[in-house]
């Protein structure tokens, strides 16, 4: 390592700031986006209360009703209110995508870090996410789901697992060009902790590539909660998820085209408002992150 | 170094001749085969277990029905007639002589000898209820001359036809003495698929699960009666019949409606209205007698090894709920508390709480458990999700049996899987269950020695959930027993009562179960399940 | 040159051992008795005990794993529960619909979105630009059950244009067949490529046609036509090919939906049963086997990187 300029070592550490509100006014796209994900959150908090019916109860006199006054979007094939389920489902999708955008980051933080400031660590680290960046997500989340029975813990485990790479990487390319800068260098030498180096100096680098990261992530999450469900290898088929309701209207499709066309808008405008809201964060946050988009 | 540009060259060159060579492979694959005439028909479900004595499911039996034939086949009439073999009796009604008719030969083109029908008949009669009846009353079996097989009863047993001809689950198929000497507890596997029937297995073909073929057998000869139900001559119109399975039900009713397959077993009801406003399909009941939906407790572990707790689930299940929701028109579907189905000749309503037939009862169900102690154990219920006569059940029940205290735990898998499963004696959390639902064809279930459920013989020798029963048993061999229908009509009714008592099972209603395939089909024969001789394709 | 491909193929197999590793111990460390899990729900006492003398599970975990991975080398892949057939049979039965689907949308894709993201980096800041943008997101974020749903919907049920369901195969059935009954399923595995290649292609034309050799071009007075397309197109081909290496995973996952919506008897329903049924060795070389597809394809195209960029040679 060079020995830093004494101007290096006394000069304050520099702080980067990062701007998280923007300060310009966004475009009408994003405006939309953040309209419709707020919606759907706070559709999924208030869905008990909202909800017309309770989204379990059958009663199979009432099945497959058309929408009308009583059911909004119509029964499904169980007399279950469509409407609530799909708002209850809301509820699933979010949990599941912010659970894996969270979990992901603070296993694939960490890991990251070590990799990108430990030159040992990283090749053992890197060899191990190559490997699981090799398996398909959704095969590995279906193998992970199939070992275990499904819970919103499995399932956000099996979710979650093929992301951390994606995390690992990220972080260790930051901390690798960060390590690099002169006020870590000097940190180094200065004898900082190695907990200091890494909370103070190195993470905060990290900070916005992750945020716009976990978007990505959440997104995905949701998406392959709503595959699993969907092929039958999420949770449990009673459990109201925008997946199973869809894997359960496919019957009806013909007669009933709503078991999959609302629960599936629903899932495209969750998907596309964070789809778009990252994209913004990205451009806002850090024009030069590579576009990786976090769909399917 | 060679200079870039040549390595794009020579990278051009490479992907140009790729194209080209796949563009060759590719020209003689437009020319078009000869046709030969292929049915494609959609079962009810895919097909993975190929020993239909191994298991009752009904894909497996129908399975069975394309390769094997059977020793004697019962007409519409419920009568049993002959098929492979011609029998008679004699005077005392001890011994009957069964003759096997001239130039029946299996797939590998040996002749079927009357060893084979013995082989045969004791591994069926080691797994199937029925059999085993037979076989307490049988004294001897024997091949006694190069076309005849004699049986020699041990006591009086009147129902000696009757159970060789049963229709259904389990049928007694002829096999070769090779696959019939497979130990009942070991799967027939691909290689043993050899049969007498009038279809060919074609094994290059099989793809488990997804694709089933046959081809119809060239040396088949069909006897010279009218087909009748499973009696009369299987004759092969068709060169060729595929299975195909199709997990999504709309997708094989569009498949049909455009004209992709030609038979559809069965179609869910709620989608009938779309099969009965195209013209160029027939929708028809070709089991007239309807099926019997039903669900089965394992009497083997906790909870449901406690009659109380067995009750509980009785009171707190109805037949109303999950016929709705299993077949939604009620054109389609009626109520039924008897054992034995509606409308058949041992119909009765003994022993059958009135709730069964009506919303249930949580309440009474709910004080049951409590006093029975009901500890949380959650119930192991197996829930398939493949198929729209088997995928309701569950759903429902599962609700009703929560509403009344239980705690469920559905485990949701495809229809093959439960077959499997529903074999496991192991406790339920270790790949056991507590507790699944099937449906029968009424002649399946119709009196108490062909009812599976009512076998009474527990771990070995009982039907799926085990229970073990002396009554039950000493009831069904009074049935057996029985001179007049006046005496059966009356054991009949006490063995119900017993069985309600007990929960042997729940039955859970009756349903009409249409099938539909393309009008230009003709002679689609009307069976209490679906066969594919005496068809043919019109033009 | 030759150096540089080796190394990157060496490269590739710690990748392929962590992934075997990490399908091994998925498996062995997953709750429940190993033996049991590939003895499947059946299981009697004594085959346990073969299971798990074969498996060698009474063995130090090191030896089981070489031992497996063994086997694995030698072809032997285990066998399936439901059917009692080896696994490679079953991928092998399965294999051409899979292959055939996944390169026709391949190519459908590359036909479709290449001259979109054209158009929109050569209008680039116009409506049609953003129009095929705004397509682009919105083709990324609709699940593709969804897509598919709508796709049967319109063409197959209302227009009646297209088999609802099916497959024919490109070597038995002749290639008309083969492609009507392909082209619905194509269409639903292709929307998310054709917004991913779109955007990268768009991305990459606009980076070159800001260097300067497009301007001398454009100076030296060749058509517009000829620049966009003979200059500018064939240096955009390097990121369009990482697309098509990093979208494997999303090929994956559409194809496990798609053949599952149009009942297509391939690899991807397979997958579905063997879930349904938790026919564990399926997975497990499914798993296997995809991933060392997605190896292989990405060395491939590491490697044509290098044959058409030798700068990348040099890194």
């Amino acid at each position: 390592m060079n020995t830093p300029s004494p101007a290096a070592v006394a000069g304050p550490v520099p702080e980067r700031r990062w701007r998280l509100w923007p300060t310009h006014r966004p475009g009408w796209m994003v405006t939309t986006a953040t309209l419709c994900l707020a919606l759907i959150v706070l559709v999924a908090v208030l869905a008990p209360w909202i909800a017309p019916h309770d989204p379990l109860a059958m009663s199979p006199a009432e099945r497959l009703k058309p929408a009308g006054d009583d059911y909004w979007l119509g029964s499904d094939a169980y007399g279950r209110d469509l409407l609530s389920r799909i708002l209850y489902g809301a509820r699933i999708s979010l949990i599941v995508g912010i659970g894996s955008a969270l979990i992901s980051v603070v296993i694939g933080l960490p890991l990251g870090l070590l990799a990108g400031f430990f030159r040992a660590l990283d090749t053992l680290i890197m060899r191990i996410m190559d490997g699981l960046m090799a398996i398909p997500s959704v095969l590995l989340a279906i193998a992970i789901v199939s070992l275990t029975s499904a819970s919103l813990w499995t399932v956000m485990a099996a979710i979650t697992v093929p992301e951390i790479p994606r995390v690992v990487r990220l972080v260790r390319s930051v901390v690798l060009s960060a390590r690099e800068e002169p006020y870590v260098e000097a940190a180094v030498s200065l004898g900082s902790s190695l907990p200091v180096i890494m909370w103070r100096h190195l993470m905060p680098n990290t900070l916005a590539p992750l945020i716009v990261m976990s978007t990505y992530i959440c997104a995905s999450a949701i998406l392959t909660e709503a595959i699993l469900s969907f092929l039958g290898a999420g949770l449990g088929t009673e459990t109201p998820t925008w997946g199973n309701i869809m894997s359960e209207g496919r019957t009806y499709f013909q007669i009933k085209p709503g078991l999959i066309f609302w629960p599936g808008l629903m899932l495209s405008l969750c998907i596309l408002s964070i789809n778009l809201l990252g994209d913004a964060a990205r451009d806002h946050l850090d024009p030069r992150l590579q576009k990786r988009g976090g769909g399917q | 170094m060679i200079p870039l540009k040549e390595l794009q060259k020579g990278a051009q060159g490479a992907a140009y001749g790729l194209m080209a060579s796949a563009a060759i492979s590719a020209m003689p694959l437009l020319a078009t085969p000869v046709q030969a005439e292929t049915i494609r028909a959609v079962m009810h479900s895919g097909l993975r277990v190929l020993d239909p004595v191994a298991t009752t499911a009904h894909i497996t039996r129908d399975h069975g029905y394309m390769i094997f034939d059977t020793l004697l086949g019962m007409d519409e009439a419920f009568q049993p007639q002959p098929q492979m073999a011609d029998w008679s009796v004699s005077d005392d009604g001890m011994v009957y002589t069964f003759t096997l008719r001239d130039g029946l030969k299996w797939h590998d083109g040996s002749d079927v000898t009357p060893g084979d029908v013995v082989a045969s008949i004791q591994r069926w009669a080691a797994r199937d209820g029925g059999g085993q009846m037979l076989m307490d009353h049988v004294d001897s079996i024997e091949a006694t001359d190069a076309q005849t097989v004699t049986l020699t009863l041990s006591s009086d047993f009147a129902y000696v036809l009757e159970l060789m001809a049963k229709p259904s689950s389990i049928p007694l198929f002829v096999m070769p003495t090779r696959v019939a000497e497979t130990s009942p507890d070991e799967m027939l596997s691909v290689e043993d698929q050899v049969g007498s029937g009038p279809f060919r297995f074609v094994a290059g073909d099989y793809d488990p699960g997804n694709r089933v073929v046959y081809e119809k057998f060239e040396d088949y000869v069909p006897r010279d009666e009218p087909a009748s139900w499973l009696a009369g001559g299987k004759v092969v119109n068709v060169d060729r019949v595929e299975w195909i399975n199709m997990s999504d039900a709309q997708t094989a009713l569009n498949a049909l409606n455009t004209g992709e397959i030609d038979f559809l077993e069965a179609p869910s009801v709620d989608l009938l209205p779309i099969l009965q406003a195209n013209a160029d399909i027939v929708v028809e009941n070709l089991n007239e007698l309807g099926s019997q939906t039903m669900g089965r407790l394992n009497f083997l572990y906790p909870p449901f090894d406690n009659p109380d707790i067995r009750r509980a689930a009785l009171m707190a299940l109805n037949q109303t709920d999950v016929l709705a929701s299993l077949v939604g028109n009620p054109e389609y579907y009626s109520t039924c508390p008897s054992l034995y189905g509606c409308s058949t000749p041992l119909d009765t309503e003994a022993g059958a709480p009135a709730s069964l037939t009506d919303k249930g009862d949580a309440q009474a169900a709910q004080t049951l458990l409590e006093e029975a102690g009901y500890d949380g154990t959650p119930v192991v219920m197996l829930q398939p999700t493949d198929s729209p006569t088997v995928s309701p059940q569950p759903v429902i029940a599962a609700q009703l049996l929560r509403r009344a205290g239980f705690m469920v735990d559905l485990q949701p898998m495809d229809w093959q899987t439960l077959v499997t499963r529903r074999a496991s004696q192991q406790p339920p959390d270790q790949g056991g269950w507590n507790i699944f639902f099937t449906n029968w064809a009424l002649p399946e279930v119709w009196n108490p020695l062909v009812n599976p459920m009512l076998n009474g013989r527990g771990r070995d020798g009982g039907w799926f959930g085990w229970p073990e029963d002396e009554t039950l048993e000493d009831l069904r061999e009074a049935f057996a027993k029985a001179e007049t229908d006046e005496a059966r009509q009356e054991i009949a009714e006490r063995l119900q009562a017993h069985a309600f008592e007990q929960v042997t099972y729940i039955p859970l209603g009756e349903y009409a179960t249409p099938s539909a395939w393309r009008s230009d089909l003709t002679g689609v024969l009307h069976a209490p399940m679906p066969v594919f001789w005496n068809l043919s394709r019109e033009g | 040159m030759l150096g540089y491909c080796l190394k990157r193929t060496l490269a590739a197999v710690p990748v392929m051992v962590i992934v075997a590793l990490f399908v091994f111990l998925l498996l062995r460390l997953s709750p429940g008795d190993p033996a049991a899990i590939i003895a499947g729900d059946m299981a009697t006492p004594a085959q346990l005990a073969r299971i798990r003398e074969a498996l060698g599970l009474n063995e130090p975990m090191h030896i089981q794993f070489f031992r497996w991975v063994g086997e694995l080398l030698q072809g032997d892949f285990g066998t399936s529960l439901m059917s009692g057939l080896p696994v490679t049979t079953l991928m092998a039965q399965r294999l051409e619909p899979t292959v055939s689907l996944a390169v026709f949308s391949m190519l459908l894709s590359v036909l479709v979105a290449v001259p979109m993201g054209v158009l929109a980096a050569w209008k680039h800041g116009s409506l049609i630009d953003r129009v095929i943008m705004a397509l682009s997101v919105v083709g990324f974020s609709v699940p593709v059950f969804v897509i598919g749903y709508l796709l049967i919907k319109l063409l197959a049920i209302d227009l009646g244009w297209l088999p609802v369901q099916g497959f024919r195969r490109l070597s038995e059935d002749g290639l008309w067949a083969f492609l009507e009954h392909a082209l619905l399923p194509a269409m639903m595995l292709s929307t998310i490529y054709i917004a991913l290649i779109a955007r990268m292609t768009r991305a990459s034309m606009l980076d070159v046609l800001g260097e300067d050799y497009i301007r001398t071009a454009h100076a030296k007075g060749a058509s517009e036509r000829r620049v966009l397309f003979r200059h500018a197109l064939r240096n955009a081909g390097v990121p369009i090919l990482e697309v098509i290496g990093t979208g494997f995973a999303l090929m994956i996952t559409g194809v496990v939906v798609t053949e599952s919506v149009f009942n297509i008897p391939g690899l991807g329903r397979l997958t579905v049963d063997a879930i349904l049924s938790r026919d564990y060795p399926v997975i497990q070389g499914l798993i296997l086997v995809t991933s060392g597809v997605y190896v292989v394809i990405n060395l491939l195209i590491d490697l044509s990187y290098a044959l058409l960029d030798p700068r990348i040679r040099y890194r």
